[in-house]
């Protein structure tokens, strides 16, 4: 067993009445590809807020590296080495593939006693990173005027920048064509051999047994599932998803 | 292999000024200058042209913090009677002083009532901020509400009569809101040195990048790590703070302070913002897209006089610019295909 990099135990989140999470124990190994899958609505997104630093759980705690951690605010998580990429990409469409590369940790240089951005720097940088993802996407461009992809490719771009720990990618495979979705389960396999865990998550049932090392199943926010991918086939997966199985 | 190859091979394209809203308007500008003159040879006359600066400077300065409250996606209605407040604080505040020791120090009741004014002003602005970044309520009910507040308590304070700029200390105060430097009016220095500023903050600082992407996608913004309610309540500070610096500027140019000042110029403010290429939705705007906006406005107005037409057509002029421009705007963006 891999030192645990996260832990999350007996984790419950709830909107008004609404019950996203509940009771939730997992734990994501360092270099560890986890799957997560569920129905919609299953508490997927939910789960990569909350260790995104979104917002807390409303019970439960969340371990880095065997200490107990809060994280009030996405800066927090970010200073852990937790990275997102979230299901609706959270890019804003006024600015370029730069601006939002590098959204809310610009890269700034000093004139005087001004801080000013450093559009030069955080282009070449966004450039560097767009070739490394081979996706044809201009860092100058307004992402208004992206495709699907390319879009995609800004919004993991932004996990890159950091020397991330863990990355959440919520759906990176959802709204991009068939040579992307290669791409991106390449540019996972490549995080995971830097020693970088990812949690992934995926409606996709190919996806998820091409890259996982391990499979968890929510259903109506209870883990229903937790298990090695080599112990578990597409067949039992869907079966746990819809119920049709009660837990494994 | 490497694939970069076939990225340079993409055409290269720009986004800047030149194909903005903002340029659009620019060139407007230019060419209406054009046939004023042709119609009225005096319109280009460097005394007319001061007068047309100092007039419409008033409102670009207030123009450029209404631009970043918009930029945010927020509307700020109270700004006109942020300035009418502001000024009357201020007018009371020099006469106030003018009779206490602190007169005897040259400078100081003008500095301090200035001061004094723009607290008044930075007071408002916070509120502002507040009710709509922290509680949640929506601007336009929020800054409909505080223009109410202010123009009231402007007639309450000076009971419906005017105040007067009086006192020892009156001509340094003229001097600073009403001089000139080399013929140039010092309403207008300032609107250069502020847009200049405003300019730099959003093109170049990191509080001008979260200011656009709060306005862009707020969600994402707040995902991104951005302080968008710190954001929102800066706008609505600096956009009073430009409010109340405008209005006491105004006091200066008209010797005393009517109840009544800058009635009405909201509408003026966020319409010159507009025109520049501000976009109510958010997202977008720009420094000169809310002074050549003002400059337009003004131009309009000025024109129509030199030309000898009924100056009561300004506004309905104005009215048809904003439309146009906003369309403008939409069939540029439909042939970008977005
Ligand atoms: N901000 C919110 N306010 C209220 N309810 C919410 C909120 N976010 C999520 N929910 C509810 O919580 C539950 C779990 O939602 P979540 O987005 O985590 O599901 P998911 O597994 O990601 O689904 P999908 O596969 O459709 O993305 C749903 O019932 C959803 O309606
Ligand atoms: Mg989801």
């Amino acid at each position: 067993m891999h030192l645990a990099l996260l832990q999350l135990q007996n984790v419950s989140h709830s909107f008004g009445a609404v019950e996203a999470l509940r009771d939730v124990t997992l734990a994501i190994g360092e270099g560890e590809i986890v799957g997560l899958m569920g129905d919609n609505g299953a508490g997927k997104s939910t789960l990569v807020k909350i260790l995104a630093g979104n917002f807390p759980p409303k019970a439960g705690e969340l371990v880095w590296e065997g200490q107990q951690v809060h994280f009030s605010n996405p800066r927090d998580a970010r200073a852990h080495g937790i990275e997102a990429v979230y299901q609706d990409l959270a890019l804003a469409d006024n600015l370029t593939a730069a601006a939002n590369v590098f959204l809310g940790r610009e890269l700034l240089r000093r004139i005087g006693p001004l801080k000013l951005l450093d559009h030069r720097a955080m282009e070449d940088r966004a450039r560097g990173l767009f070739r490394q993802l081979k996706s044809e996407t201009r860092a100058e461009m307004l992402v208004r005027q992206m495709s699907g992809g390319q879009r995609q490719a800004v919004a993991i771009a932004r996990t890159l920048l950091a020397r991330a720990r863990l990355i959440l990618m919520d759906e990176p495979t959802a709204a991009i064509s068939v040579r992307q979705v290669a791409e991106v389960l390449q540019l996972i396999r490549h995080l995971k051999n830097q020693g970088i865990a990812v949690l992934f998550i995926s409606h996709r049932m190919p996806d998820v047994f091409a890259v996982c090392d391990r499979i968890v199943v929510l259903r109506r926010g209870r883990k229903v599932a937790d298990k090695p991918l080599a112990a578990t086939t597409p067949e039992e997966v869907t079966a746990l998803i819809t119920g049709a199985l009660e837990a494994a | 292999m490497d694939a970069s190859a076939n990225f340079e091979a993409l055409p290269r394209v720009r986004y800047g000024f030149l194909a903005s809203q903002t340029a659009y308007v620019g060139l407007a500008l230019v060419l209406l200058s054009l046939a004023i003159t042709w119609l009225a040879p005096a319109f280009m006359s460097i005394g007319n042209l001061i007068n047309i600066s100092k007039n419409f400077s008033y409102v670009a300065i207030v123009s450029l913090g209404a631009t970043l409250v918009i930029i945010t996606a927020g509307i700020d209605l109270s700004v006109g009677s942020v300035m009418a407040l502001v000024a009357i604080v201020t007018a009371l505040l020099l006469s106030w002083l003018s009779a206490l020791p602190v007169a005897k120090v040259p400078g100081l009741p003008t500095l301090l009532s200035v001061a004094g004014g723009l607290s008044a002003a930075a007071l408002i602005g916070l509120l502002n901020g507040y009710f709509i970044a922290v509680v949640g309520l929506t601007p336009f009910v929020t800054t409909l509400g505080m223009l109410s507040i202010c123009r009231g308590l402007a007639y309450v304070i000076t009971q419906g009569h005017g105040l007067a700029i009086a006192g020892p200390d009156s001509r340094l105060f003229y001097a600073l809101t009403d001089g000139s430097i080399h013929r140039l009016p010092v309403p207008l220095l300032y609107l250069l040195c502020l847009g200049g500023v405003t300019a730099l903050l959003l093109r170049h600082t990191r509080t001008g990048r979260y200011i656009y992407a709060v306005g862009g996608n707020e969600a994402s913004a707040l995902l991104a790590g951005v302080p968008v309610t710190r954001m929102k309540i800066q706008v609505y500070l600096i956009s009073a703070l430009l409010a109340g610096f405008a209005g006491i500027l105004m006091a200066g140019w008209l010797g005393s302070v009517p109840s009544n000042l800058a009635t009405g110029y909201e509408l003026r403010i966020i319409a010159a913002a507009v025109i520049g290429g501000a976009n109510l939705a958010g997202g977008v705007g720009g420094a000169g897209g809310a002074i050549i906006g003002s400059a337009l406005i003004e131009v309009i107005r000025n024109g129509l006089v030199l030309a000898r037409v009924n100056a009561y057509w300004q506004d309905t002029l104005v009215g048809v610019i904003i439309i146009l421009a906003v369309l403008l705007d939409r069939l540029r963006s439909r042939r970008l295909g977005r």
